[in-house]
């Protein structure tokens, strides 16, 4: 009993240590932040920079982070890229997923269907690690919901690499970076200039590709977000007419009693 | 209940009201004589079951898809928000329901404070009320572990650790309670069935807190009794319907708001981070309602004490009609019990700025300073303030002092 005392002790004391840290380093550090097409009451995605978003997704982040609770027919989807049905086609079958068991009981690859999962880059989490010298690349599918900052954390983090001041010692495989917490990253620089080429031809400066691939994770993490503003405003609108409604009823109803409301 | 004298104009409806007389009831709930001159604070009591009847329908349509297991609960979520029909609707408005139930219990309570609805002959309804608010917070901890996120699981973590501070027996509670020797599969399975079953006790308290309002009726702003029901109240149907109705409306305005356009303001981060038994958040923070116990527990040094004042700050709620002895209902003509109560609602404000903030250095004194007052206010200022404070003489009735300026005014304020 003692030890659990003990030791519940120490991580309220840790958190709480930690915890002040965060708020400190975060006073210091202001984090970017990009003028999102998707904030406010009527705040929609920009179509093109999801479609450029998934691209640098595909073609840059892929190759360590999975995005497990999305399917490709997500990418199809009212509110999302929007890409075509052919076009989604088109993409799933790019990738191969192990199916089966079959009539024979034995396991067999396939190119993906729209109603596949995004293949994963590793076959567990433990492979994940191992593979990144010990740091788990997270699951991106809500990752901007599971920062604080959301969005414009994450913008910031992609282009806050930096050449470490000279205090601070980097092992091999860390890298400095002005917006993570202890200013030590494990994950390289992801991006650099003209790293991909758009399909639409829009120039990938670093700025660009990270706006467009936070588009894109702001979008996987809140699929329904277009839909929520639009029906929000109509309800508030409706709840608006309503009160204004209900408010001339009490006034009649009240008017035959004193005092008055 | 006044009418007993109540006759249903059909054969068939008399037939049926002799056997069950449900007609009865609502014709009671119809004509109920209410105070004409309650204010827009006594409106929370309508907005609250609103609140509870909200919870449970979102609830129940999550639980036909959520999957209460360690390996899926977290992606049987995330299968609500992406996958379901208007499953994000339905799980944003019950996640923010909680905070809006808890927002609006808390002005239900202070209100009651202010005005002395707590005091004789009403202290069963109070009673009751705090029973329902202790099984409230039971109801949304619990919540609030089942999607499985990282402060779902740590917050989990710390709060059934607690009992391990029992002496002699607290690890056997602890094992008991999480069904093996952590927080496990076992513990989010049995969370999920109480969880569910926790409204329905609600429900059937707020029945007993109705009922039992029904029989002294309601208190009023200047906090005196009834004297003639013809001059002082309203039936309750249509004149408080459609007040209440009002003010709910206003309510749900705030309420959309954050459905639609801040779903996420209200929760932390790190719940959307799958639970990992190895990896510890750097924060442990409870949910916003739960902040100023959260401040109490951790301003006392001693683990076993900290639990027990926690408690305590609850129970001394419990027996507040004993501790406040003033014959005086309302504040309104209490000057010096109205300077302590705002001082009191500071306090509370206070310590739940201080359960947000790391327990340490200054806001560790803060919170001690904070905590020792509430208990000063509810065991100490009160009682004594009852014998000694000199009051404002009482108006005659109701619709009085709606004739004198003076006293209207101070109702306003």
């Amino acid at each position: 009993m003692k030890n659990i005392l003990k030791s519940i002790f120490v991580i309220f004391v840790l958190s709480n240590l930690c915890a002040f840290n965060v708020f400190s380093s975060e006073e210091t550090n202001k984090l970017l932040s990009n003028d999102w097409s998707f904030k406010g009451f009527t705040g929609k995605f920009d179509r093109a920079s999801l479609q450029r978003g998934y691209q640098v997704y595909t073609e840059v982040c892929a190759s360590c982070h999975s995005m497990k609770l999305l399917s490709y027919r997500n990418l199809a989807e009212e509110g999302g890229p929007e890409f075509s049905e052919d076009q989604v086609k088109a993409i799933a079958s790019n990738f191969e997923v192990t199916d089966g068991p079959n009539n024979d009981g034995e396991m067999f690859t396939r190119p993906a269907k729209p109603s596949d999962n995004f293949i994963k880059p590793y076959q567990n989490v433990q492979e994940a690690t191992v593979s990144n010298g010990g740091a788990y690349p997270p699951d991106m599918s809500v990752l901007v919901k599971a920062r604080s900052g959301g969005a414009d954390y994450i913008y910031s983090l992609l282009l806050g690499y930096d050449d470490s001041p000279s205090n601070i010692q980097l092992d091999d495989g860390v890298y400095y970076n002005t917006y993570m917490l202890g200013n030590k990253i494990m994950m390289p620089n992801p991006l650099s200039e003209d790293l991909i080429e758009y399909n639409d031809g829009t120039k990938a400066t670093n700025e660009q590709m990270a706006k467009d691939v936070v588009t894109f994770l702001a979008w996987a993490a809140e699929p329904h977000l277009e839909a929520r503003h639009r029906i929000g405003f109509k309800a508030i609108v409706y709840l608006i007419i309503l009160t204004l409604l209900a408010y001339f009823s009490m006034k009649r109803l009240w008017s035959r009693i004193e005092p008055k409301v | 209940m006044s009418d007993h004298n109540y006759v249903p104009s059909s054969k068939l409806g008399k037939w049926f009201n002799d056997r069950l007389p449900l007609l009865s009831l609502s014709s009671h709930l119809r004509e109920y004589p209410t105070p004409k001159n309650l204010n827009y604070w006594w409106t929370f009591g309508g907005i609250l079951t609103f609140c509870l009847m909200a919870q449970i329908i979102t609830g129940i349509v999550l639980a036909m898809h959520y999957v209460a297991h360690a390996d899926l609960a977290f992606d049987s979520v995330e299968h609500i928000m992406r996958d379901v029909n208007y499953g994000w609707l339905i799980r944003y408005f019950h996640a923010n329901g909680s905070s809006m139930f808890f927002l609006a219990v808390y002005i239900h309570i202070f209100r009651s404070l202010y005005y002395g609805s707590h005091k004789s002959p009403r202290e069963v309804i109070w009673i009751i009320g705090m029973i329902i608010y202790f099984l409230m917070m039971m109801t949304a901890f619990m919540g609030y572990v089942l999607p499985w996120g990282q402060m779902s699981f740590w917050a989990a973590t710390v709060i059934t650790n607690l009992f391990s501070a029992v002496p002699f027996i607290g690890e056997s509670i602890t094992n008991w309670l999480w069904g093996g020797f952590a927080v496990g599969n076992p513990t989010l399975t049995r969370f999920y069935s109480l969880h569910y079953l926790f409204p329905f006790l609600i429900l059937g308290l707020v029945i007993l807190h109705i009922w039992a309002l029904h029989i002294p009726g309601n208190n009023n702003p200047i906090g005196i009794d009834v004297k003639k029901p013809s001059k002082d109240t309203v039936p309750f149907h249509p004149y408080i319907v459609i007040k209440d109705l009002f003010a709910l409306l206003i309510f749900l305005i705030l309420f959309a708001f954050f459905v639609f356009y801040a779903p996420n303001l209200l929760g932390h981060p790190d719940n959307y981070i799958e639970a990992n038994p190895l990896v510890t958040p750097t924060h442990i923070v409870p949910e916003w309602y739960l902040l100023p116990f959260y401040a109490i527990l951790r301003s006392v040094p001693d683990k076993l004490l900290g639990v027990i004042a926690m408690f305590a700050s609850i129970f001394v709620l419990v027996i507040l009609p004993w501790l406040d002895t003033s014959k005086i209902r309302s504040a309104v003509f209490r000057p010096m019990y109205r300077q302590f109560y705002w001082i009191l609602v500071v306090d509370v404000l206070l310590l739940g700025y201080m359960g947000a903030m790391p327990a340490e250095g200054t806001y560790l004194l803060i919170a001690r300073v904070a905590t020792s007052y509430y208990f000063i206010h509810f065991l100490i200022i009160l009682p004594i303030l009852g014998h000694k404070e000199k009051t404002i003489p009482l108006p005659l009735s109701i619709t009085e002092p709606v004739l004198e300026d003076s006293t209207n005014k101070e109702l306003n304020n």
